[in-house]
Protein backbone atom coordinates (compact mmCIF):
# COMPACT_ATOMS: atom_id res chain seq x y z
CA UNK A 1 0.00 0.00 0.00
CA UNK A 2 1.53 3.34 -0.97
CA UNK A 3 0.14 7.08 -0.52
CA UNK A 4 -0.79 7.26 -4.60
CA UNK A 5 -4.33 7.98 -4.33
CA UNK A 6 -6.35 5.54 -7.36
CA UNK A 7 -9.84 6.69 -6.58
CA UNK A 8 -10.78 9.89 -5.04
CA UNK A 9 -14.57 11.31 -4.54
CA UNK A 10 -16.30 14.20 -3.77
CA UNK A 11 -19.82 14.26 -2.96
CA UNK A 12 -20.28 12.18 -5.44
CA UNK A 13 -24.28 11.48 -5.72
CA UNK A 14 -26.72 9.01 -7.96
CA UNK A 15 -30.26 10.24 -7.85
CA UNK A 16 -33.30 8.12 -9.62
CA UNK A 17 -36.10 10.45 -9.31
CA UNK A 18 -36.98 11.53 -6.12
CA UNK A 19 -34.73 8.81 -4.96
CA UNK A 20 -30.82 9.04 -3.43
CA UNK A 21 -29.38 5.78 -4.29
CA UNK A 22 -25.93 7.14 -3.64
CA UNK A 23 -25.73 10.46 -1.25
CA UNK A 24 -22.38 12.75 -1.50
CA UNK A 25 -20.24 10.27 -1.09
CA UNK A 26 -16.62 11.43 -0.75
CA UNK A 27 -13.32 8.99 -0.16
CA UNK A 28 -9.94 8.39 -1.22
CA UNK A 29 -8.51 4.81 -1.78
CA UNK A 30 -4.89 4.38 -2.17
CA UNK A 31 -2.51 2.33 -4.59
CA UNK A 32 -2.36 -1.61 -3.62
CA UNK A 33 -4.89 -1.04 -0.70
CA UNK A 34 -7.56 -3.88 -0.17
CA UNK A 35 -10.43 -1.56 0.25
CA UNK A 36 -13.66 -3.09 1.90
CA UNK A 37 -17.10 -1.76 0.62
CA UNK A 38 -19.78 -2.84 3.16
CA UNK A 39 -23.54 -2.00 3.39
CA UNK A 40 -26.97 -3.65 4.39
CA UNK A 41 -28.93 -4.64 1.35
CA UNK A 42 -29.98 -1.39 -0.26
CA UNK A 43 -27.66 0.99 0.95
CA UNK A 44 -26.38 2.01 -2.15
CA UNK A 45 -22.75 -0.12 -3.10
CA UNK A 46 -24.24 -1.43 -6.28
CA UNK A 47 -25.17 2.00 -7.46
CA UNK A 48 -22.02 3.52 -6.38
CA UNK A 49 -19.72 0.78 -7.80
CA UNK A 50 -21.63 0.76 -11.40
CA UNK A 51 -20.29 4.69 -11.08
CA UNK A 52 -17.14 3.91 -10.48
CA UNK A 53 -16.57 1.31 -12.96
CA UNK A 54 -17.69 3.84 -15.56
CA UNK A 55 -20.85 2.57 -15.74
CA UNK A 56 -23.25 4.78 -14.89
CA UNK A 57 -23.17 8.48 -15.16
CA UNK A 58 -22.97 10.27 -12.04
CA UNK A 59 -26.12 12.97 -11.00
CA UNK A 60 -23.84 15.45 -9.12
CA UNK A 61 -20.74 15.42 -7.69
CA UNK A 62 -16.60 14.38 -9.05
CA UNK A 63 -14.36 11.41 -8.91
CA UNK A 64 -11.40 10.46 -10.62
CA UNK A 65 -10.46 7.13 -10.88
CA UNK A 66 -7.55 5.44 -12.16
CA UNK A 67 -6.69 9.15 -13.06
CA UNK A 68 -9.51 9.66 -15.66
CA UNK A 69 -12.43 11.74 -15.02
CA UNK A 70 -15.95 9.97 -13.77
CA UNK A 71 -17.58 11.53 -16.15
CA UNK A 72 -15.35 11.94 -19.28
CA UNK A 73 -13.16 9.12 -19.07
CA UNK A 74 -14.95 6.50 -18.98
CA UNK A 75 -13.93 4.42 -21.63
CA UNK A 76 -10.18 5.22 -20.45
CA UNK A 77 -11.41 4.02 -16.99
CA UNK A 78 -12.52 0.81 -18.11
CA UNK A 79 -9.63 -0.26 -19.59
CA UNK A 80 -7.70 0.06 -16.48
CA UNK A 81 -9.71 -1.61 -13.97
CA UNK A 82 -10.71 -5.15 -14.05
CA UNK A 83 -14.25 -6.43 -12.54
CA UNK A 84 -15.75 -9.46 -11.23
CA UNK A 85 -18.93 -10.60 -9.69
CA UNK A 86 -20.43 -13.84 -8.23
CA UNK A 87 -22.83 -13.66 -10.85
CA UNK A 88 -20.65 -12.95 -13.78
CA UNK A 89 -18.02 -15.55 -14.39
CA UNK A 90 -16.42 -17.05 -17.38
CA UNK A 91 -17.98 -18.24 -20.37
CA UNK A 92 -18.77 -22.20 -19.27
CA UNK A 93 -18.54 -23.67 -22.63
CA UNK A 94 -15.21 -22.02 -23.43
CA UNK A 95 -12.08 -23.90 -21.86
CA UNK A 96 -10.01 -22.17 -19.00
CA UNK A 97 -7.52 -21.36 -22.25
CA UNK A 98 -9.69 -20.06 -24.20
CA UNK A 99 -11.23 -17.54 -21.69
CA UNK A 100 -7.85 -16.38 -20.51
CA UNK A 101 -7.52 -16.06 -25.00
CA UNK A 102 -10.79 -14.24 -25.00
CA UNK A 103 -11.07 -11.79 -21.57
CA UNK A 104 -7.10 -10.99 -22.23
CA UNK A 105 -7.78 -10.39 -26.24
CA UNK A 106 -10.95 -7.74 -25.17
CA UNK A 107 -8.53 -5.33 -22.91
CA UNK A 108 -5.98 -5.82 -26.12
CA UNK A 109 -3.44 -7.68 -25.41
CA UNK A 110 -1.10 -9.40 -27.80
CA UNK A 111 -1.44 -12.93 -28.72
CA UNK A 112 2.22 -13.56 -27.79
CA UNK A 113 1.56 -11.69 -24.54
CA UNK A 114 -1.43 -14.14 -24.09
CA UNK A 115 0.19 -17.19 -24.41
CA UNK A 116 3.00 -16.48 -21.96
CA UNK A 117 0.31 -14.94 -18.77
CA UNK A 118 -2.25 -17.84 -20.20
CA UNK A 119 0.61 -20.30 -19.59
CA UNK A 120 2.03 -18.77 -15.90
CA UNK A 121 -1.57 -18.41 -14.79
CA UNK A 122 -2.45 -21.68 -15.30
CA UNK A 123 1.12 -23.38 -13.52
CA UNK A 124 0.07 -20.99 -10.96
CA UNK A 125 -3.81 -21.74 -10.45
CA UNK A 126 -2.38 -25.54 -10.42
CA UNK A 127 -4.88 -25.94 -13.14
CA UNK A 128 -2.11 -27.46 -15.86
CA UNK A 129 -4.49 -30.58 -16.27
CA UNK A 130 -7.54 -28.63 -16.28
CA UNK A 131 -6.20 -25.88 -19.03
CA UNK A 132 -8.14 -27.78 -22.10
CA UNK A 133 -11.71 -28.47 -19.95
CA UNK A 134 -14.74 -26.70 -20.17
CA UNK A 135 -15.03 -24.00 -17.35
CA UNK A 136 -18.67 -24.86 -16.77
CA UNK A 137 -17.13 -28.43 -15.61
CA UNK A 138 -15.49 -26.61 -13.17
CA UNK A 139 -15.83 -26.70 -9.12
CA UNK A 140 -17.09 -23.34 -8.52
CA UNK A 141 -14.25 -22.54 -6.19
CA UNK A 142 -12.01 -23.03 -9.41
CA UNK A 143 -14.12 -20.68 -11.41
CA UNK A 144 -14.13 -17.96 -8.95
CA UNK A 145 -10.08 -18.06 -8.35
CA UNK A 146 -9.75 -18.23 -12.15
CA UNK A 147 -12.10 -15.43 -12.79
CA UNK A 148 -10.42 -13.34 -10.65
CA UNK A 149 -7.00 -14.04 -12.41
CA UNK A 150 -8.70 -13.04 -15.44
CA UNK A 151 -10.34 -9.78 -14.21
CA UNK A 152 -6.69 -8.89 -13.28
CA UNK A 153 -4.69 -10.67 -16.13
CA UNK A 154 -4.54 -7.08 -18.06
CA UNK A 155 -3.00 -5.56 -15.05
CA UNK A 156 -5.27 -3.17 -13.93
CA UNK A 157 -4.64 -0.15 -11.36
CA UNK A 158 -8.02 -0.80 -9.72
CA UNK A 159 -9.76 -4.81 -9.62
CA UNK A 160 -13.51 -4.76 -8.50
CA UNK A 161 -14.58 -7.40 -6.45
CA UNK A 162 -18.65 -7.70 -5.88
CA UNK A 163 -19.12 -10.38 -3.57
CA UNK A 164 -16.34 -12.77 -4.69
CA UNK A 165 -16.50 -15.49 -2.34
CA UNK A 166 -20.52 -16.23 -1.94
CA UNK A 167 -21.49 -19.78 -1.67
CA UNK A 168 -17.53 -20.86 -1.74
CA UNK A 169 -16.55 -23.33 0.87
CA UNK A 170 -14.53 -21.88 3.76
CA UNK A 171 -11.02 -23.57 2.49
CA UNK A 172 -11.39 -21.77 -1.13
CA UNK A 173 -12.56 -18.72 0.46
CA UNK A 174 -9.29 -18.11 2.15
CA UNK A 175 -7.57 -19.00 -0.85
CA UNK A 176 -9.42 -17.07 -2.47
CA UNK A 177 -7.64 -14.10 0.00
CA UNK A 178 -4.75 -15.48 -0.53
CA UNK A 179 -5.11 -14.26 -3.74
CA UNK A 180 -6.21 -10.98 -3.26
CA UNK A 181 -2.88 -10.57 -1.03
CA UNK A 182 -0.73 -11.34 -3.83
CA UNK A 183 -2.76 -8.93 -6.12
CA UNK A 184 -2.43 -5.96 -3.64
CA UNK A 185 1.37 -6.67 -3.03
CA UNK A 186 1.87 -6.13 -7.04
CA UNK A 187 0.42 -3.08 -6.18
CA UNK A 188 -3.25 -3.75 -7.46
CA UNK A 189 -5.99 -1.61 -5.62
CA UNK A 190 -8.76 -4.04 -4.81
CA UNK A 191 -12.20 -2.62 -3.95
CA UNK A 192 -14.10 -5.54 -2.58
CA UNK A 193 -17.77 -6.30 -1.21
CA UNK A 194 -18.79 -9.21 1.12
CA UNK A 195 -21.48 -10.53 3.11
CA UNK A 196 -18.78 -12.02 5.33
CA UNK A 197 -18.05 -10.18 8.12
CA UNK A 198 -14.26 -12.11 8.80
CA UNK A 199 -13.40 -11.26 5.69
CA UNK A 200 -13.63 -7.05 6.33
CA UNK A 201 -11.13 -7.76 9.24
CA UNK A 202 -8.63 -8.79 6.18
CA UNK A 203 -9.01 -5.06 4.45
CA UNK A 204 -6.76 -2.34 5.42
CA UNK A 205 -9.91 -0.28 4.99
CA UNK A 206 -13.29 -0.69 5.17
CA UNK A 207 -16.72 2.22 4.42
CA UNK A 208 -19.49 1.20 5.72
CA UNK A 209 -22.68 2.63 3.79
CA UNK A 210 -26.16 2.77 5.62
CA UNK A 211 -29.07 4.66 3.58
CA UNK A 212 -27.07 6.16 0.64
CA UNK A 213 -24.01 7.92 2.80
CA UNK A 214 -20.77 6.71 3.71
CA UNK A 215 -21.10 5.76 7.87
CA UNK A 216 -17.48 4.94 8.83
CA UNK A 217 -14.70 4.61 6.64
CA UNK A 218 -11.55 3.58 8.64
CA UNK A 219 -9.22 0.23 9.61
CA UNK A 220 -11.03 -2.69 11.06
CA UNK A 221 -9.17 -2.05 14.07
CA UNK A 222 -10.14 1.67 14.48
CA UNK A 223 -13.60 1.07 13.84
CA UNK A 224 -13.82 -1.56 16.51
CA UNK A 225 -12.33 1.17 18.80
CA UNK A 226 -14.71 3.57 18.15
CA UNK A 227 -17.96 1.85 18.65
CA UNK A 228 -16.51 -0.08 21.23
CA UNK A 229 -17.10 -3.63 19.49
CA UNK A 230 -15.20 -6.75 19.82
CA UNK A 231 -16.02 -8.11 16.03
CA UNK A 232 -16.83 -6.48 13.05
CA UNK A 233 -20.22 -8.03 13.21
CA UNK A 234 -21.24 -6.06 16.09
CA UNK A 235 -19.88 -3.00 13.97
CA UNK A 236 -21.93 -3.80 11.07
CA UNK A 237 -24.98 -4.31 13.23
CA UNK A 238 -24.62 -1.22 15.62
CA UNK A 239 -24.29 0.74 12.11
CA UNK A 240 -26.66 -0.93 10.31
CA UNK A 241 -29.75 -1.50 12.16
CA UNK A 242 -30.64 2.16 12.21
CA UNK A 243 -31.05 1.89 8.10
CA UNK A 244 -34.56 3.20 6.94
CA UNK A 245 -34.17 2.28 3.27
CA UNK A 246 -34.37 -1.97 2.41
CA UNK A 247 -33.93 -1.65 -1.16
CA UNK A 248 -31.47 -3.76 -2.83
CA UNK B 1 -41.72 -39.23 16.50
CA UNK B 2 -39.46 -38.63 13.19
CA UNK B 3 -40.34 -36.37 10.47
CA UNK B 4 -38.16 -36.56 7.88
CA UNK B 5 -35.88 -39.89 6.95
CA UNK B 6 -33.86 -40.30 3.93
CA UNK B 7 -32.06 -43.62 3.70
CA UNK B 8 -29.17 -43.88 1.35
CA UNK B 9 -29.82 -41.49 -0.73
CA UNK B 10 -28.18 -40.87 -4.12
CA UNK B 11 -28.04 -38.96 -6.82
CA UNK B 12 -26.84 -38.51 -10.24
CA UNK B 13 -26.70 -35.94 -12.87
CA UNK B 14 -26.04 -35.72 -16.56
CA UNK B 15 -26.14 -39.43 -17.66
CA UNK B 16 -24.46 -40.40 -13.61
CA UNK B 17 -21.51 -38.29 -14.29
CA UNK B 18 -21.99 -35.56 -12.27
CA UNK B 19 -22.37 -37.13 -8.35
CA UNK B 20 -24.57 -34.72 -6.24
CA UNK B 21 -25.84 -37.00 -3.39
CA UNK B 22 -23.37 -39.38 -2.46
CA UNK B 23 -25.36 -42.01 0.14
CA UNK B 24 -26.37 -39.75 2.62
CA UNK B 25 -28.94 -40.77 5.42
CA UNK B 26 -30.43 -39.24 8.01
CA UNK B 27 -33.78 -37.75 9.89
CA UNK B 28 -35.50 -34.89 11.46
CA UNK B 29 -37.27 -35.47 14.53
CA UNK B 30 -41.12 -33.54 14.83
CA UNK B 31 -40.68 -30.10 15.26
CA UNK B 32 -36.71 -29.93 15.39
CA UNK B 33 -34.83 -27.37 13.57
CA UNK B 34 -32.66 -28.91 11.64
CA UNK B 35 -29.66 -27.15 9.17
CA UNK B 36 -27.69 -28.48 6.38
CA UNK B 37 -24.60 -26.65 6.56
CA UNK B 38 -22.41 -26.97 2.98
CA UNK B 39 -21.34 -24.49 0.19
CA UNK B 40 -22.93 -24.52 -3.31
CA UNK B 41 -22.63 -27.72 -5.07
CA UNK B 42 -22.79 -29.51 -1.71
CA UNK B 43 -25.76 -31.02 -2.24
CA UNK B 44 -28.12 -29.47 -0.10
CA UNK B 45 -30.63 -28.24 -3.09
CA UNK B 46 -30.52 -31.41 -4.46
CA UNK B 47 -31.86 -33.06 -1.12
CA UNK B 48 -34.70 -30.51 -0.62
CA UNK B 49 -35.95 -31.22 -4.06
CA UNK B 50 -35.71 -34.74 -3.44
CA UNK B 51 -37.78 -34.53 -0.23
CA UNK B 52 -40.37 -32.13 -1.86
CA UNK B 53 -40.94 -34.81 -4.43
CA UNK B 54 -39.85 -32.71 -7.39
CA UNK B 55 -36.79 -34.84 -8.08
CA UNK B 56 -36.33 -38.76 -8.08
CA UNK B 57 -33.66 -40.14 -6.35
CA UNK B 58 -31.05 -42.81 -8.30
CA UNK B 59 -31.40 -44.70 -5.37
CA UNK B 60 -32.56 -45.09 -1.98
CA UNK B 61 -35.52 -43.94 0.15
CA UNK B 62 -37.24 -41.38 1.92
CA UNK B 63 -40.22 -40.11 3.53
CA UNK B 64 -41.70 -37.29 4.93
CA UNK B 65 -44.51 -37.33 7.47
CA UNK B 66 -44.29 -41.06 7.16
CA UNK B 67 -45.40 -40.76 3.75
CA UNK B 68 -42.49 -42.31 0.64
CA UNK B 69 -41.70 -39.50 -1.34
CA UNK B 70 -42.37 -41.62 -4.86
CA UNK B 71 -45.30 -43.31 -3.89
CA UNK B 72 -47.29 -40.63 -1.70
CA UNK B 73 -45.89 -37.59 -3.29
CA UNK B 74 -48.83 -35.94 -4.01
CA UNK B 75 -49.91 -36.19 -0.31
CA UNK B 76 -46.38 -34.82 0.84
CA UNK B 77 -47.00 -31.90 -1.64
CA UNK B 78 -50.24 -30.34 0.54
CA UNK B 79 -48.16 -30.91 3.71
CA UNK B 80 -45.29 -29.43 2.90
CA UNK B 81 -44.08 -25.82 2.58
CA UNK B 82 -40.97 -24.88 0.42
CA UNK B 83 -39.23 -22.09 -0.09
CA UNK B 84 -36.78 -22.47 -2.81
CA UNK B 85 -33.15 -20.62 -3.19
CA UNK B 86 -34.40 -18.52 -6.19
CA UNK B 87 -37.14 -16.26 -5.61
CA UNK B 88 -40.12 -18.31 -7.50
CA UNK B 89 -43.08 -16.39 -6.56
CA UNK B 90 -45.08 -14.48 -9.72
CA UNK B 91 -43.28 -11.31 -10.50
CA UNK B 92 -46.59 -9.11 -12.02
CA UNK B 93 -48.71 -10.69 -9.14
CA UNK B 94 -48.82 -8.15 -6.15
CA UNK B 95 -47.79 -9.27 -2.59
CA UNK B 96 -51.44 -10.01 -1.55
CA UNK B 97 -52.27 -11.48 -4.94
CA UNK B 98 -49.45 -13.84 -4.56
CA UNK B 99 -50.14 -14.87 -1.29
CA UNK B 100 -53.90 -15.10 -1.83
CA UNK B 101 -53.09 -17.29 -5.06
CA UNK B 102 -51.19 -20.14 -2.66
CA UNK B 103 -53.63 -19.83 0.09
CA UNK B 104 -56.12 -21.01 -2.71
CA UNK B 105 -53.77 -23.33 -4.04
CA UNK B 106 -53.90 -25.04 -0.92
CA UNK B 107 -58.06 -25.33 -0.41
CA UNK B 108 -57.36 -22.33 2.63
CA UNK B 109 -57.58 -19.07 3.36
CA UNK B 110 -55.13 -16.01 4.04
CA UNK B 111 -57.49 -15.45 7.30
CA UNK B 112 -58.20 -19.10 8.45
CA UNK B 113 -54.02 -19.09 8.75
CA UNK B 114 -53.92 -15.48 9.48
CA UNK B 115 -52.01 -16.20 13.34
CA UNK B 116 -48.86 -18.12 11.47
CA UNK B 117 -47.76 -15.62 9.41
CA UNK B 118 -49.14 -12.40 10.84
CA UNK B 119 -45.73 -11.51 12.53
CA UNK B 120 -43.79 -11.61 9.52
CA UNK B 121 -47.29 -10.48 7.15
CA UNK B 122 -46.95 -6.67 9.09
CA UNK B 123 -43.72 -6.18 8.22
CA UNK B 124 -44.43 -6.34 4.13
CA UNK B 125 -48.17 -5.21 4.94
CA UNK B 126 -47.48 -1.47 3.93
CA UNK B 127 -46.34 -2.73 0.07
CA UNK B 128 -49.54 -5.36 -0.03
CA UNK B 129 -50.24 -3.51 -3.21
CA UNK B 130 -47.02 -3.66 -4.92
CA UNK B 131 -45.71 -6.26 -7.06
CA UNK B 132 -43.35 -9.34 -6.21
CA UNK B 133 -41.00 -8.28 -8.67
CA UNK B 134 -40.56 -4.83 -7.61
CA UNK B 135 -40.21 -5.60 -4.14
CA UNK B 136 -36.44 -5.34 -2.64
CA UNK B 137 -34.57 -8.74 -1.64
CA UNK B 138 -35.25 -8.84 2.68
CA UNK B 139 -38.75 -8.34 1.68
CA UNK B 140 -39.46 -10.81 -1.75
CA UNK B 141 -37.90 -13.39 0.87
CA UNK B 142 -40.34 -12.70 3.59
CA UNK B 143 -42.89 -13.06 1.04
CA UNK B 144 -41.77 -16.43 0.11
CA UNK B 145 -41.84 -17.04 3.47
CA UNK B 146 -45.58 -16.02 4.19
CA UNK B 147 -46.75 -17.95 1.33
CA UNK B 148 -44.58 -21.03 2.44
CA UNK B 149 -46.41 -20.76 5.53
CA UNK B 150 -49.85 -19.92 4.50
CA UNK B 151 -51.41 -23.83 4.14
CA UNK B 152 -49.69 -24.34 7.53
CA UNK B 153 -47.09 -26.92 6.59
CA UNK B 154 -46.32 -29.65 8.77
CA UNK B 155 -42.80 -29.79 7.78
CA UNK B 156 -40.40 -26.27 6.34
CA UNK B 157 -37.99 -26.90 3.95
CA UNK B 158 -36.20 -23.51 2.88
CA UNK B 159 -33.53 -23.77 0.41
CA UNK B 160 -30.53 -20.89 1.40
CA UNK B 161 -32.95 -18.17 2.75
CA UNK B 162 -30.32 -16.06 3.96
CA UNK B 163 -27.99 -15.90 1.01
CA UNK B 164 -26.57 -12.51 -0.17
CA UNK B 165 -29.25 -10.88 2.88
CA UNK B 166 -27.03 -8.63 4.93
CA UNK B 167 -26.33 -9.48 8.58
CA UNK B 168 -29.12 -7.56 9.94
CA UNK B 169 -31.71 -9.11 7.96
CA UNK B 170 -30.32 -12.60 8.87
CA UNK B 171 -30.38 -12.11 12.31
CA UNK B 172 -34.29 -11.18 11.81
CA UNK B 173 -34.77 -13.97 9.59
CA UNK B 174 -33.73 -16.32 12.08
CA UNK B 175 -35.46 -14.63 14.93
CA UNK B 176 -38.90 -15.57 13.09
CA UNK B 177 -37.30 -19.42 12.78
CA UNK B 178 -37.38 -19.60 16.25
CA UNK B 179 -40.84 -18.27 16.76
CA UNK B 180 -42.53 -20.95 13.87
CA UNK B 181 -40.44 -23.71 15.68
CA UNK B 182 -42.11 -23.00 18.58
CA UNK B 183 -45.56 -23.36 16.86
CA UNK B 184 -44.12 -26.87 16.31
CA UNK B 185 -43.07 -26.47 12.72
CA UNK B 186 -40.38 -29.12 11.23
CA UNK B 187 -37.96 -26.89 9.62
CA UNK B 188 -34.84 -28.09 7.66
CA UNK B 189 -33.07 -25.64 6.27
CA UNK B 190 -29.58 -24.76 4.10
CA UNK B 191 -27.18 -22.15 4.35
CA UNK B 192 -23.52 -21.68 3.38
CA UNK B 193 -23.28 -19.46 6.31
CA UNK B 194 -21.32 -21.34 8.98
CA UNK B 195 -22.17 -18.40 11.38
CA UNK B 196 -25.65 -19.86 11.35
CA UNK B 197 -25.69 -23.33 11.93
CA UNK B 198 -25.21 -22.50 16.01
CA UNK B 199 -28.79 -21.50 15.52
CA UNK B 200 -30.27 -24.99 14.56
CA UNK B 201 -30.82 -27.57 17.07
CA UNK B 202 -29.21 -30.29 14.93
CA UNK B 203 -26.85 -29.94 12.12
CA UNK B 204 -25.47 -31.74 8.80
CA UNK B 205 -22.05 -30.38 7.68
CA UNK B 206 -22.05 -31.16 4.12
CA UNK B 207 -19.43 -31.58 1.13
CA UNK B 208 -19.40 -32.66 -2.51
CA UNK B 209 -22.64 -34.64 -1.67
CA UNK B 210 -21.39 -36.04 1.51
CA UNK B 211 -22.13 -35.92 5.12
CA UNK B 212 -19.12 -35.52 6.59
CA UNK B 213 -20.56 -34.91 10.13
CA UNK B 214 -24.23 -34.64 11.92
CA UNK B 215 -24.70 -33.96 15.53
CA UNK B 216 -25.79 -30.71 17.60
CA UNK B 217 -23.00 -27.99 17.07
CA UNK B 218 -22.07 -28.05 20.56
CA UNK B 219 -21.05 -32.03 20.06
CA UNK B 220 -19.68 -31.13 16.48
CA UNK B 221 -17.41 -28.35 18.17
CA UNK B 222 -16.66 -30.32 21.28
CA UNK B 223 -15.11 -33.41 18.79
CA UNK B 224 -12.52 -30.67 17.77
CA UNK B 225 -9.33 -33.11 18.26
CA UNK B 226 -6.71 -30.42 19.31
CA UNK B 227 -5.82 -27.71 20.82
CA UNK B 228 -7.05 -24.33 19.03
CA UNK B 229 -4.78 -20.89 19.10
CA UNK B 230 -5.55 -17.61 17.96
CA UNK B 231 -2.64 -15.54 17.22
CA UNK B 232 -1.99 -12.44 15.57
CA UNK B 233 0.74 -9.55 14.83
CA UNK B 234 0.92 -6.24 13.35
CA UNK B 235 1.28 -8.03 10.04
CA UNK B 236 -1.16 -10.18 9.38
CA UNK B 237 -0.24 -11.32 5.94
CA UNK B 238 3.39 -12.31 6.80
CA UNK B 239 2.85 -14.04 9.71
CA UNK B 240 0.06 -16.42 8.03
CA UNK B 241 3.09 -16.71 5.79
CA UNK B 242 5.55 -17.70 8.48
CA UNK B 243 3.06 -19.94 10.30
CA UNK B 244 2.83 -22.44 7.30
CA UNK B 245 6.53 -22.64 7.09
CA UNK B 246 6.69 -23.51 10.80
CA UNK B 247 7.96 -26.92 11.84
CA UNK B 248 5.61 -26.38 14.96
CA UNK B 249 2.49 -25.70 12.88
CA UNK B 250 0.21 -28.76 12.22
CA UNK B 251 -2.99 -26.37 10.60
CA UNK B 252 -2.94 -22.29 10.31
CA UNK B 253 -5.25 -20.47 8.23
CA UNK B 254 -6.44 -16.74 8.53
CA UNK B 255 -9.73 -16.49 10.61
CA UNK B 256 -11.27 -12.84 10.97
CA UNK B 257 -8.88 -10.38 12.87
CA UNK B 258 -6.82 -13.94 14.31
CA UNK B 259 -4.99 -16.82 12.55
CA UNK B 260 -6.24 -19.95 14.04
CA UNK B 261 -3.43 -22.55 14.20
CA UNK B 262 -3.42 -26.13 15.86
CA UNK B 263 0.30 -27.08 16.68
CA UNK B 264 2.18 -30.78 16.15
CA UNK B 265 3.08 -31.34 19.97
CA UNK B 266 1.52 -28.84 22.84
CA UNK B 267 3.55 -26.93 24.92
CA UNK B 268 5.39 -25.31 21.81
CA UNK B 269 3.70 -22.15 22.57
CA UNK B 270 6.09 -19.93 23.75
CA UNK B 271 8.84 -21.68 20.91
CA UNK B 272 6.81 -20.72 18.19
CA UNK B 273 6.11 -17.17 19.58
CA UNK B 274 10.17 -17.32 19.45
CA UNK B 275 10.53 -18.43 16.16
CA UNK B 276 7.47 -15.52 14.69
CA UNK B 277 9.57 -12.72 16.67
CA UNK B 278 13.45 -14.02 15.51
CA UNK B 279 11.16 -13.94 11.40
CA UNK B 280 10.42 -9.92 12.36
CA UNK B 281 6.87 -10.26 13.63
CA UNK B 282 5.82 -7.95 15.75
CA UNK B 283 3.19 -7.58 18.66
CA UNK B 284 2.36 -11.38 18.85
CA UNK B 285 -0.44 -11.70 20.90
CA UNK B 286 -1.48 -15.71 21.24
CA UNK B 287 -4.19 -17.24 22.80
CA UNK B 288 -5.97 -20.68 23.10
CA UNK B 289 -9.75 -20.33 21.11
CA UNK B 290 -12.64 -22.16 21.23
CA UNK B 291 -13.43 -23.98 17.91
CA UNK B 292 -16.41 -22.47 15.76
CA UNK B 293 -18.27 -24.72 13.20
CA UNK B 294 -16.12 -22.97 10.59
CA UNK B 295 -12.97 -24.49 12.19
CA UNK B 296 -14.77 -27.89 11.88
CA UNK B 297 -15.81 -28.06 8.56
CA UNK B 298 -11.97 -26.97 7.34
CA UNK B 299 -11.05 -29.59 9.68
CA UNK B 300 -12.60 -32.00 8.22
CA UNK B 301 -12.35 -31.34 4.84
CA UNK B 302 -8.60 -31.44 5.47
CA UNK B 303 -9.10 -34.81 6.65
CA UNK B 304 -10.47 -35.98 3.28
CA UNK B 305 -7.97 -35.03 1.69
Amino acid sequence: MTNDIVIHTEKLTKRFGDFIATNEITFDVYSGEIFGFLGANGAGKTTAMKMLCGLSRPSSGNATIAGYDIYTGTEKIKKNIGYMSQKFSLYEDLTVMENIEFFGGIYGLTKRILKEKGQSLVETLGMQREAKKLVGDLPLGWKQKLSFSVAILHEPKIVFLDEPTGGVDPITRRQFWDLIYDAADKGITVFVTTHYMDEAEYCNRITMMVDGVIKALDSPTKLKQQFSATTMDEVFFELARGAKRKAD
Amino acid sequence: MIDVVLDNIVKTYNKNKIPAVNDVSFSVGKGELFGLIGPDGAGKTSIFRILTTLLLADSGTASVNGLDVVKDYKKIRSKVGYMPGRFSLYQDLTVEENLRFFATIFNTSIAANYDLIKDIYVQIEPFKDRRAGKLSGGMKQKLALCCALIHRPTVLFLDEPTTGVDTVSRKEFWEMLQRLKHQGITILVSTPYMDEATLCERIALMQSGTIMSIDTPQNITKQFPDNLYAIRAKNMSKLLNDLRHSRFVKSSFAFGEFHHITLKEENTNEQLVKEMREHGNEEINMTIAMPTIEDCFIKLMNNDK
